[in-house]
């Protein structure tokens, strides 16, 4: 052996130099029209009639609305989630009970779900001909075609996304912290707060920023329970439809621009939460297989 | 042997989460079956065997068969370009792949019909050859490659990323040739979560609705997705239809979850040492 082998590596499978670089640029190619253009036509097509145009959609009362309606929905619907994710995810990995893969499985039906089907299931549960309309109509209480009813199917299609990301966290991070704070006497809620929670925040801030992403981009089951009444129970998305509909198709990518703009925050978001968290979460993940 | 669970708040947190499970999941899943179960089985067959019916099937099927064959290779070529190889661009690379994911569907819907519209950057360029995209199947079939490719890319690339370069190195000394050794030592390691990947992909493309439904020209009988004829059925305020149709397709995921669920279990038989 040459010394010089003991500072290069040997060369892996694919590493030949014209395969690498045809399969880099095939895919790089690939990736700017596949995932990139539809990013860049958004931006285009929003100021393709000058910025007077785009100030004029943003502006509108509607599309102000729609804002209004979007942020109330998240502002209700991320916060109900998180508690339910960070509910679950306690339940699932600190604990061993009947029954537990099953409700993994469960909880992760929206996923799988087209929202259609989840709009068309909550009209059978709070429309007229729905389990409790009749009832709700007795009490002149407006679920449906109103703005609880936005809430509520938002809340189904954004479910699991909290709880999927700190499932995994935490059953690599196993037990042992938490049963120590116990046994020194900490309260549940504080064995949470000062042990598991730091350990888990950069997952749960991104679940948090993804789910928020999602509940805001919801058009498929919000479509089916809003009623599209503009002005009142238009969201954001349903707004981009209706402009785009109505042949104002600088408005609609003007309104679009708004939900993309959240999307690459997102993505941002998640590259600096990776960077956070990367080197905490491996070290646990090596240490839990150690210990197995 | 096993320990007695010494930490709190069990009742709370299942309690918390069954009940939350139950009232946002369960309930209106199970209404929406009850309602379908209503029609009686002639009626319900009547529905969803009606020519047109059958015709959205096929082509959301066969749209996502489509969609989810090229997602297969191009998700593999990416999570293998950025686990494998380094070069300028590859964190971006990566971080962008999680765009579907984030982006509304509706915004992605109308952004790919700007681009696949006959007068759009693609379609334009691709009439050319005489290859029409926006409201066709073809363009069905873009819209859920574009929302559904993270799906393999991210459940393939950590198993790649843990692939231990001593197999490799062992078939290579042993005179294998590179596409011998991906396609008998790699591939085989690969192929749990690749299939996962796969079915979650599909699972994904049947019930996408907001990005196909702008490209996709909405043809009875032809361009036509089976989510769309419970929007369509639904504004007829025919809502015996609906639920019908709509149980289908819930049908449809339950499958491709259970699948998924034992392919993953499968996967995880492999990765997880002992």
């Amino acid at each position: 052996m040459s010394v010089f082998s003991a500072h290069r590596k040997p060369p892996r499978v694919g590493d030949n130099p014209v395969f690498r670089r045809g399969l880099i640029g095939i895919v790089l190619v690939l990736v700017a029209f596949v995932i990139v253009a539809p990013l860049v036509i958004i931006g285009v097509e929003a100021f393709s009639k000058g910025w007077a145009v785009y100030r004029d959609t943003i502006t509108h009362p509607d599309t102000q609305h729609a804002i209004m309606l979007t942020v109330l929905a998240a502002l209700i619907a991320v916060p109900v989630n998180t508690a339910f994710g960070i509910a679950a995810a306690w339940a699932i990995t600190k604990f061993d009970f009947w029954g537990r893969r099953f409700l993994l499985v469960v909880i992760e039906i929206p996923f799988s779900v087209s929202p259609i089907v989840a709009g068309v299931a909550y009209l059978f549960v709070y429309g007229l001909q729905g389990l409790f309309g009749p009832l709700l109509e007795a009490y002149d209480i407006k679920i449906l075609f109103a703005v609880p009813g936005i809430i509520i199917a938002s809340m189904f299609v954004t479910a699991p996304f909290v709880a999927r990301e700190l499932i995994p966290l935490m059953q690599a991070q196993g037990r042992d912290l938490e049963e120590a704070a116990t046994s020194l006497g900490a309260s549940g809620f504080r064995t949470f707060f000062a042990v598991t929670l730091p350990n888990v925040k950069w997952a749960l801030l991104y679940g948090v920023i993804l789910c928020n992403a999602r509940v805001m981009g919801e058009f498929g089951a919000v479509s089916v329970v809003s009623g599209n009444i503009r002005g009142q129970t238009n969201t954001l998305p349903l707004h981009i439809e209706l402009l785009y509909h109505d042949y104002q198709a600088a408005g609609a990518f003007a309104s679009a621009s708004i939900l993309a703009l959240i999307a690459v925050f997102t993505i941002i978001a998640k590259v600096a939460l990776e960077r956070q968290g990367a080197g905490r979460v491996r070290k646990q993940a090596n240490t839990a297989e150690k210990a197995s | 042997m096993r320990r007695r669970n010494v930490l709190p708040g069990l009742p709370l947190s299942l309690g918390v989460t069954l009940f939350y499970v139950g009232l946002i999941v369960v309930l209106p899943l199970a209404a929406l079956v009850i309602k379908a179960a209503s029609l009686g089985p002639a009626d319900y067959w009547q529905i969803v065997s009606s020519s047109r019916a059958v015709a959205s099937y096929r082509v959301t099927v066969l749209s996502a068969l489509g969609a989810t064959i090229f997602n297969l290779f191009f998700g593999l070529a990416l999570a293998w370009v950025i686990t494998r190889y380094r070069f300028p661009g590859r964190r971006i690379v990566d971080a962008v792949v999680d765009l579907p994911f984030a982006l509304p569907t509706a915004v992605a819907g109308i952004a790919l019909t700007a681009l696949f519209a006959n007068n759009g950057w693609f379609g334009s360029v691709l009439e050319g050859f005489g290859i029409k995209v926006a409201y066709t199947p073809l363009g069905i079939m873009i819209a859920m490659c574009f929302t559904s490719l993270p799906f393999i890319v991210r459940t393939v690339q950590p198993v790649l990323e843990d692939l231990d370069p001593a197999l490799e190195e062992a078939a290579q000394s042993l005179g294998g040739s590179d596409w011998a050794i991906f396609r008998r030592v790699i591939l085989p390691l690969l192929a749990p979560a690749l299939l996962a990947g796969v079915s979650l992909s599909f699972a994904r493309c049947l019930g996408e609705f907001g990005a196909i439904i702008f490209i996709a020209g909405n043809q009875p009988m032809s361009t036509e997705i089976t989510a769309l004829l419970i929007f369509i059925r639904l504004e007829e305020y025919d809502y015996q239809a609906a639920a019908a149709i709509a149980s289908v397709l819930l049908l449809a995921a339950f499958f491709m979850l259970a699948v998924t669920n034992w392919l993953q279990a499968r996967a995880l038989r492999y990765t997880v040492k002992g």
